[in-house]
């Protein structure tokens, strides 16, 4: 289920604009890394351009290689759709689509990879999903309700649950827990730590604590003034992130005395 | 500085002046909107009165008003449906196409192009209808007669002139397009890209995004455009009065010459030659008229104010 990434001399451009440069890395299957960093060093780009989604932007483009499985991502024959089916996202913000029950939505992803499906097997995958998602107890019952109507918190989830439902090799996570509440959060990094062992999972976050809690490993963001591109300074282990870094930058992050 | 003292609130100023005026001037541009309609549906109501209560004979086409205005009403209700059912999916498809697929400048270009047709006097499209778009119809009226005639719709004899109720349907449909293109375009530009990016990032394709983030969205700003449209091509005169070949009543036979009139192409073609009740029996038609534009600019705000429970 889970894949590596490697991401070889990768730099991210919006047009001109050079927003990330000459990111190195091997991402583990089967663990939680964690990118922190300032704001606007690149660390949500250099996500979201693990599964093409920052194309979404006219003008952006990428140069270097995103290696999955053998596979460049970047290859011109690459389908950025197929990528994104193999690597799902979860957003800052919840997102579930306000015209759909729940039910509709953990099965969004689903009807659109596989058409027709019987009703007993969405059924399976819809209660599998929330299940692993930790919401299929507070949802059982109204699964015929709009997924708007849930608490924030409980909205997230049914997005992580969406997400997994297609059975990606990797999930990408931009600050999941910064719209939500400590008791949520607490229930989001609990489900990264039982996700990890079938998902390779990657999350951008502000919250050093929460970095420390859920990772295996973490690289920091970081970039030399405004206007030039961010750059990986150090991908370590977390514990060594946090008690002994390589680079001083990284030290004064994480002690605080900037960013 | 704990001894400031606190300065009493203002209760007059130039602030309050402003306030009072700005408040008093839209309220009487609210009033007036109120008067004016009022005005209008009392001239019309007074006016119609005679034919109202004229005795059958007595009113044009000596059947009395119902059978005079039924025939009318119903050729407005249908050109003006063949006009929403072609305008529609048209527009929308527009709309699709300038906010989601072609590149900015020619979305520009195109979104101008289409704002333009808005522009164009009805009159014009009168003529455009007779002069190009009927004659380049009527191999194809002859075409739908041959293979489709067992449709009632084409049942024929298909016009030789071209100038039948789908022909005045088709010119009203391009008259229509841009309010129509124009509201669904700003409703599908504001379809949350949260929402958006969800649907991309579960591997949907451009299409299957705007089917599951983009659509649902904007159905309703779509509806409440295409009832725009509707109140327009129902009360649409000189291009109707212009196109549509006059004769008989009610009848669904779309491409034949015997066609139905609209009420506003009746009252601008027969209005000049009226005297004493027939006046009246036009001004009644005209009533039934801005009723029913009524009932559908009501239909339009319902649907549209339904956005509000629109939960994001």
């Amino acid at each position: 289920m889970a894949k590596r990434i490697e991401v070889s001399d990768l730099d991210i451009f919006y047009g001109n604009f050079k927003a990330v440069e000459g990111v190195n890395v091997s991402i583990e299957p089967r663990s939680v890394t964690a990118l922190i960093g300032p704001s606007g060093c690149g660390k949500s780009t250099f996500l979201r351009s693990l599964n093409r989604m920052h194309e979404v932007i006219p003008g952006a483009r990428v140069e270097g290689k995103v290696v999955m499985d053998g596979q460049n991502l970047y290859d011109p024959d690459t389908d950025p759709v197929a990528v994104r089916r193999q690597i799902g996202m979860v957003f800052q913000r919840p997102n579930p689509f306000p015209t759909m029950s729940i039910y509709d939505n953990v099965v969004a992803g689903v009807r659109l990879n596989g058409g027709r499906m019987k009703k007993s097997d969405t059924d399976a995958i819809v209660e599998r999903s929330l299940q692993s998602a930790n919401l299929w107890n507070e949802v059982k019952d109204r699964l015929d309700r709009p997924g708007a109507g849930l608490s924030g918190g409980q909205q997230q989830r049914l997005c992580i649950a969406r997400a997994i439902a297609v059975e990606p090799q990797v999930l990408l996570m931009d600050e999941p827990c910064s719209a939500l509440d400590p008791i949520s959060t607490l229930a989001i990094e609990d489900l990264m730590t039982e996700l990890k062992d079938r998902f390779t999972i990657v999350i951008v976050t502000h919250n050093l604590q929460q970095a420390a809690r859920v990772s295996e490993q973490t690289g920091f963001f970081n970039l030399n003034g405004v206007g030039q591109p961010g750059r990986l300074i150090e991908f370590n282990p977390t514990e060594k992130i946090f008690s002994n870094p390589d680079v001083k930058a990284t030290e004064d992050y994480i002690s605080g005395r900037f960013g | 500085m704990t001894t400031t003292e606190t300065p009493p609130l203002p209760t007059t100023g130039r602030r309050q002046v402003g306030d009072s005026v700005f408040a008093g001037a839209a309220k009487a541009a609210g009033i007036l909107i109120l008067v004016v309609l009022a005005g209008v549906a009392i001239f019309l109501v007074t006016e119609a009165a005679p034919a109202i209560t004229a005795a059958p004979e007595d009113v044009p086409g000596g059947e009395g008003l119902a059978a005079y205005i039924g025939p009318l009403i119903f050729g407005t209700l249908l050109a003006a449906v063949i006009a929403l059912v072609v305008a529609t999916p048209l527009a929308v498809g527009i709309a699709l196409f300038i906010t989601y697929f072609a590149p900015r400048k020619l979305a520009q270009t195109l979104g101008y192009v289409v704002d333009l047709l808005a522009a164009i006097p009805s009159v014009v499209f009168g003529f455009w209808g007779i002069f190009a778009l009927a004659p380049a119809l009527v191999p194809l009226f002859g075409w739908l007669e041959d293979n489709l005639g067992f449709i009632p719709l084409f049942a024929g004899p298909a016009s030789s002139t071209g100038r039948t109720m789908l022909t005045a349907g088709l010119v009203l449909a391009v008259m229509i397009l841009p309010i129509i293109s124009a509201i669904s375009r700003e409703v599908f530009r504001q379809a949350p890209a949260l929402h958006q990016e969800a649907a991309l990032a579960l591997g949907a394709t451009r299409w299957e995004m705007i089917k599951m983030a983009v659509l649902p969205y904007g159905r309703s700003g779509v509806i409440g455009g295409a009832m725009l449209g509707l109140g327009r091509a129902l009360g649409e005169t000189l291009a109707i009065a212009l196109v549509l070949s006059v004769s008989g009543g009610i009848t669904f036979n779309l491409i034949s010459s015997g066609n139905p009139s609209t009420i506003a192409a009746n009252i601008a073609l027969n209005f000049p030659e009226s005297t004493g009740l027939d006046v009246n029996t036009l001004i009644a038609s005209g009533l039934a008229l801005f009723v029913i534009t009524l009932a559908v600019n009501m239909a339009a705000r319902y649907v549209v104010n339904r956005r509000a429970d629109f939960t994001e």
